[in-house]
């Protein structure tokens, strides 16, 4: 099944999730229904899902991202875009970020 | 980066000390008493004052307030709050309040009787969920039993308006009971009926031993309060009544936390806290003694927390009577005595409270640890007692047959 994740377009956080930086911990709390189930689900990043998260502004393509992340964890772009997509994917389907253009 | 991840996201367990890998935050929940109004005037509440006590709401925080107070809960790392009173919806700001808690990224827990739940605020609490279950309080199964208990006509129908509302929104909650003698009778009617309503999640819970009025103002309400109290025996079987593991479940308990505390108050989380409908810090809503009490218009949460709270939770125990009794007491962890009760009953911090004594008792004669008449704090070889409650009931028989078990 094709990806519904563009390199070719920018993403950033859902205005559906309020994100929250506590103790060090990347917290992303659904503000709406139908992200988590009705009660008690906050979500964590997980480093990589952190690193990617972090640069997902809104405005760069998503490809953009790719490449600076390659650049500096010295990774190949293959490996690197298959983390991007993997996380993107995986926020997409809980709705925690939107597509920006 | 980890090129073996696979699932970048993961549910948080905040509750869980190991979730948090660079340490808790300073505070984990916040109880916030947006009221003590409520429209109904229950028998038994530690707290109500009449819904239209226009120099109770005037003193109130204002909506401001309360956000500027869960803005800085959220700053201080709190996930979860809890919205209670008196009864919170009647807050004619409940919804932009709740809105704004959960606009900073906090669950929120409400407590409410469900009776001015509207059409309006299921629909909010459907699309922006409080991501924590409500609990809706439940006080009789006719109208009558509930005019008894609440003092309020009409509280019956219009608290099954409400859980109809939230049961047809799909919003998750948990009913409560209450025992009293009005409703005593009607337990098995209760459960029987919590069963078949959609979105009321597993048994619901009881309040069954009763606090006196928490700001000890009304020794009328009081003496009716200890009217309503159940005897300990009582108690016990009504806890064994309610949950078939509850022996198990009680030696499990003191076999994990027997132990005595001395003249340490205080042994609550250090990371919570509650602000009353004034604006005031409290370790608990429960307990308004002065000097455990921080007034949040004149500082901060902040220096509630990590200047104030610390040395609340230093205090230490000087009343004879509670260092001779509760300091020695091995069952200190079973008993619910803490500051609050011994305010409420007697305005103090560190007074032994008959009731609960009792009730401690029976519960550890129950499983016999101690023997009828004894007294906990006299007994010098608990340790031996508690290891014997967790040995198998071959090892309990073979000690009662050589003479071995005291008890």
């Amino acid at each position: 099944m094709e990806s519904p994740i563009s390199l070719d377009s920018a993403y950033g956080p859902s205005e559906d999730v309020v994100v929250r930086e506590i103790e060090g911990e990347l917290i992303i709390v659904p503000l709406v229904s139908g992200i988590g189930d009705l009660e008690d689900e906050l979500f964590t990043l997980n480093e990589t899902g952190r690193a990617i998260w972090q640069r997902l502004d809104g405005l760069r393509p998503l490809r953009a991202v790719v490449n600076e992340l390659a650049a500096e964890f010295d990774a190949p772009a293959g490996r690197i875009e298959e983390d991007v997509v993997g996380l993107l994917e995986e926020l997409a389907r809980r709705k925690m970020i939107v597509r920006k253009g | 980066m980890s090129p073996a991840a696979k699932a970048f996201t993961r549910k948080v367990e905040s509750g869980r000390a190991d979730f948090w890998k660079a340490g808790r935050p300073r505070l984990a929940r916040l109880d916030i008493e947006l009221t003590e109004r409520c429209n109904n005037d229950c028998v038994h509440c530690s707290i109500n004052l009449p819904d239209g006590d226009d120099e109770a709401k005037r003193r109130e925080s204002t909506t401001a307030e309360i956000k500027n107070i869960l803005a800085e809960a959220a700053s201080l790392g709190c996930l979860s709050v809890r919205f209670t009173g008196g009864e919170p919806l009647l807050r004619e700001d409940f919804e932009e309040t709740y809105m704004a808690a959960r606009k900073l990224g906090l669950r929120v827990r409400i407590f409410t009787n469900a009776t001015l739940v509207t059409p309006r605020l299921a629909a909010v609490l459907k699309k922006v969920p409080p991501l924590e279950k409500m609990e809706v309080s439940v006080y009789g199964m006719t109208s009558e039993t509930s005019e008894k208990v609440t003092g309020n006509p009409g509280a019956y129908e219009a608290s099954r308006r409400g859980i109809g509302l939230l049961s047809g929104h799909g919003i998750p909650f948990v009913l409560k009971g209450v025992v009293v003698p009005d409703t005593k009778g009607e337990m098995d009617r209760f459960e029987a009926w919590a069963r078949e309503i959609s979105g009321a999640a597993g048994r619901p819970a009881y309040a069954v031993l009763f606090d006196l009025r928490s700001r000890r103002d009304n020794e009328a309400k009081n003496d009716r309060i200890r009217e309503l109290r159940m005897g300990p025996r009582e108690y016990v079987e009504l806890e064994s009544r309610l949950r078939k593991s509850h022996a198990g479940e009680l030696r499990g308990f003191v076999a994990r936390f027997a132990g005595t505390s001395g003249d340490r108050l205080f042994a609550c989380l250090a990371d919570t806290g509650s602000v009353d409908a004034y604006g005031r810090f409290q370790v608990c809503l429960l307990l308004r003694h002065p000097e455990t009490v921080f007034d949040l218009k004149k500082s901060s949460l902040r220096s509630a927390v990590e200047e104030f709270l610390p040395k609340v939770r230093e205090m230490r125990a000087s009343d004879p009577a509670y260092l001779e009794r509760c300091g020695r007491c091995f069952l200190k962890a079973l008993c619910l005595l803490c500051p609050a009760r011994s305010w409420t009953e007697h305005g103090t911090l560190d007074t032994p409270v008959e009731y609960l004594c009792g009730i401690t008792h029976a519960q550890a004669v129950s499983i016999g640890v101690i023997r009828e008449g004894e007294k906990s704090w006299a007994v010098a070889d608990w340790r031996a007692r508690v290891e014997r409650l967790t040995a198998s009931p071959k090892d309990r028989e073979t000690a009662r047959i050589e003479g071995r078990e005291e008890c």
